[in-house]
């Protein structure tokens, strides 16, 4: 199957490779404008108060006008940082956040990549930040950063395993990594939607708690992996300022923000396609199709997005001990329970 | 095959290295510009030493070279959330050394100006002390309601933060006409608000776990530190000066002093602290009704007085129940027109002393949450 409409437009050669890298990157932007918007006036909604309201009609420039200040200003790398490593590591988190969107099935016609390892591919490429979180902290020579990125480390890991469980149950009920061929699998009514045990037997009802279960499993992992409340303990702002990005000014510090609103987005992204068939319409062939597929995608997503905004002005955060308990003594001992339910609907099917 | 050696290791004595870390002046959860200089061990506070004095102002030795009624506005920038708690022992006192009685419409007014700031200060205690957890929206909805008695008091005294308000031998105005109905929209207002919190925050799970437990203040050492208000009442001592040694009219009032219980975790944990701020707001709002009901319609806000207000030489201590705690002055006059000496015990001071004693052996999460529970003010601790 032709994942890539792209290809078939511009043919296979380099003026392709580089539209196909362009694509997303301006998704991106795009997206973080939006979701920096969203998350002002979100916020100010639920605090009864008007958000931004000068730079634009209802404050619509508020997110550009940002960007432009943090590009403004000066770049300040500490005297008793260790400058190659403090200054990689912005680029480091990006680029781990970014390369997520390599698999990311926006529509059936437009996969960045589409190798039939997508799941694994983003699990792994996630991994990734810890590196530039650690490399950060460490190298900013601060002790609240230092404090902030061994937070980030064992809060990351500790939450790795449980979304883990959760992808491995896809894997079981779909047969795939393949985000498309897994999308695929949910086609049809929302009901044949992952979350609702996949299309088949009339069995799955029974399974329902599990793949519920697995759901909630992932959703709270994936908070915990991108450092949103209630989980934001590295950049906690009362205990230690702003965690691992302390040090960090103007473009650097705007590539962390960038990172953040990325990665909030390829967990939602692969919330929808793991639970909530992808780029699948809700109701059939009602609205299908390439183009429909997009919007679907997309909003399907950004409800995720705003799930996690509404989660960020709701809650406290949690200490970090209480967050260890919660990864390794709750999270991982039921992620074990659904995943061995959820095989065994798999193989009853 | 050897014999198998079991190797015994306390992995209690491994030796870490110790972290000094400063947290302040400049740090988002200090509450000001205070200095606490930590010893961590990973994420595990062992030593906290306060250090202050960054925002010291002179405001005795000032007040010994200005009159006495020019020692109102020093006395406002003290504890500045709560201003006009400040200025009523202070004007009390002066009141006792002179001899004069104020009228009744004054004591009410008084007595309903100091509750609305208690609730003011009490919302802004616990809404940092949420945002201290992470929690920034009940912050907010404080705000939206703390407006209400600010543009109150601003219609009052003129000024929304330092009022200048209570003067010696009563009032600097009189109020606008509107007060009691406006009163009666404001404890409408925040009796809604808290029914709110309470949900939102204060029984969150979260929350509990964040607070409960932590911090845990025996009512012993709570009474050896010579804490009071609510730092000494969510160790569940039931000592308010309104009710214990009554002052102005408060014995007219009927209220309850609330204390800690230990709801959800230990008896004078930081949880505690916090509840007994929520439910002083409730008391406070059945006193300001119950003024409101009393309070004569027409009167003098302002006794006659001399020009120049000169006591004649003498000594007085005065004390009342400020929001955060027992506020006094000590005031020595030498019959000419500035005083000799005045002297302040100040409420946040005597209570930050405690945080080294309840902090040991947290987590630096748990100590920024202690110190908000603790509930200073800057200006009053360096005075």
């Amino acid at each position: 199957m032709e994942t890539n409409f792209i290809y078939s437009l511009l043919g296979n050669n380099l003026l392709g490779y580089l539209a196909v890298c362009i694509l997303p990157l301006v998704f991106l932007i795009v997206y973080a404008l939006v979701a920096i918007l969203g998350e002002l006036k979100i916020g100010a909604f639920m605090q009864d108060r008007l958000g931004p309201m000068r730079t634009g009609p209802w404050g619509t420039i508020q997110p550009i006008a940002e960007v432009v200040k943090l590009l403004q200003k000066e770049n300040i790398t500490p005297d008793a940082a260790s400058k190659f490593l403090f200054n990689l590591a912005p680029f480091i988190i990006f680029t781990a956040a970014f390369a997520a969107f390599a698999v990311i099935p926006f529509s059936p016609k437009f996969v960045p990549s589409g190798i039939n390892l997508g799941l694994f591919y983003i699990f792994a490429i996630g991994s990734f930040a810890v590196i530039g979180i650690f490399m950060g902290g460490w190298a900013s020579n601060n002790k609240y950063s230092l404090l902030g990125a061994v937070r980030s480390v064992a809060q990351i890991i500790s939450y790795e395993i449980p979304a883990g469980m959760a992808i491995l149950s896809i894997a079981a009920l779909a047969g795939t990594l393949d985000m498309n061929e897994i999308i695929t699998k949910q086609s049809g009514w929302f009901t044949n939607w992952y979350i609702f045990g996949g299309s088949g037997s009339a069995l799955r009802i029974l399974f329902l708690p599990f793949t519920f279960g697995i759901f909630v499993i992932y959703l709270i992992a994936s908070l915990a992996e991108t450092n949103r409340t209630p989980f934001d303990i590295p950049e906690g702002e009362s205990e230690i300022v702003a965690g691992y990005h302390t040090e960090y000014s103007g473009m650097k510090f705007a590539m962390f923000f960038f990172a953040e609103y990325a990665n909030m987005f390829v967990v939602s992204a692969l919330l929808t396609i793991m639970f909530f068939g992808g780029w699948n319409s809700p109701f059939g062939d009602f609205m299908s199709g390439p183009i429909w597929a997009v919007v679907w995608f997309l909003g399907k997503s950004m409800s995720f997005i705003f799930l996690q905004i509404w989660l960020r002005w709701t809650l406290p955060r949690l200490r970090v001990d209480q967050l260890m308990y919660t990864g390794w003594k709750v999270l991982l001992p039921i992620s074990f329970v659904c995943f061995f339910a959820i095989a065994l609907l798999a193989m009853l099917k | 095959m050897g014999e198998r050696k079991i190797i015994e290791y306390d992995f209690g004595k491994v030796a870490t290295e110790r972290m000094r870390v400063n947290v302040g002046p400049q740090h988002p959860s200090t509450h000001g510009v205070l200095r606490l200089e930590v010893e961590l061990e990973g994420e595990i506070v062992t030593e906290v030493v306060p250090h202050i004095g960054y925002l010291h102002r002179c405001f005795e030795k000032y007040a010994e070279e200005k009159t006495y009624p020019q020692v109102i506005p020093y006395i406002d920038r003290l504890d500045y959330i709560s201003s006009m708690n400040n200025e009523w022992p202070y004007v009390m006192g002066m009141e006792k050394l002179l001899g004069i009685e104020v009228p009744e419409r004054v004591e009410y007014i008084r007595v309903i100006f100091a509750e609305l700031n208690r609730i003011a200060n009490h919302q802004i205690a616990v809404a940092t002390f949420g945002m201290d957890a992470g929690a920034f929206t009940p912050f907010l909805y404080f705000f939206r309601d703390r407006e209400m008695i600010l543009s109150l008091f601003e219609r009052a005294s003129g000024g929304r933060l330092l009022y200048n308000y209570y003067w010696i031998g009563g009032l600097a105005a009189d109020v606008p006409p509107t007060f009691k109905e406006e009163c009666l929209n404001i404890v409408k207002t925040v009796r809604k608000t808290n029914a709110e919190i309470d949900n939102l925050l204060i029984y969150n799970k979260i929350f509990i776990e964040r607070a409960a437990n932590v911090g845990i203040l025996p009512a012993d050492v709570a009474i050896n530190y010579a804490c009071s208000g609510p730092v000494l009442r969510g160790s569940g001592v039931p000592f308010d000066l309104r009710k214990s040694e009554p002052y102005s009219i408060y014995n007219r009032f009927d209220f309850n002093v609330q204390v800690g219980k230990g709801e959800v975790g230990t008896v004078g944990d930081c949880w505690d602290r916090n509840i007994v701020r929520m439910r002083e707001m409730e008391e406070s709002c059945k006193i300001i009704e119950q003024a409101v009901v009393q309070m004569p319609d027409e009167g003098n806000v302002q006794e006659k007085l001399p020009k120049k207000i000169k006591p004649a030489a003498g000594e007085i201590y005065c004390k009342a129940e400020n929001p955060k705690g027992e506020l006094g002055f000590y005031i020595v006059s030498d019959g000419t027109a500035k005083p000799y000496r005045v002297k302040c015990r100040p409420t946040s001071f005597v209570n930050l002393s405690v945080l080294p004693e309840i902090s040991k052996g947290y987590m630096i999460a748990d100590l920024i949450l202690i110190l908000g529970s603790v509930d200073i003010v800057l200006g009053e601790v360096d005075r």
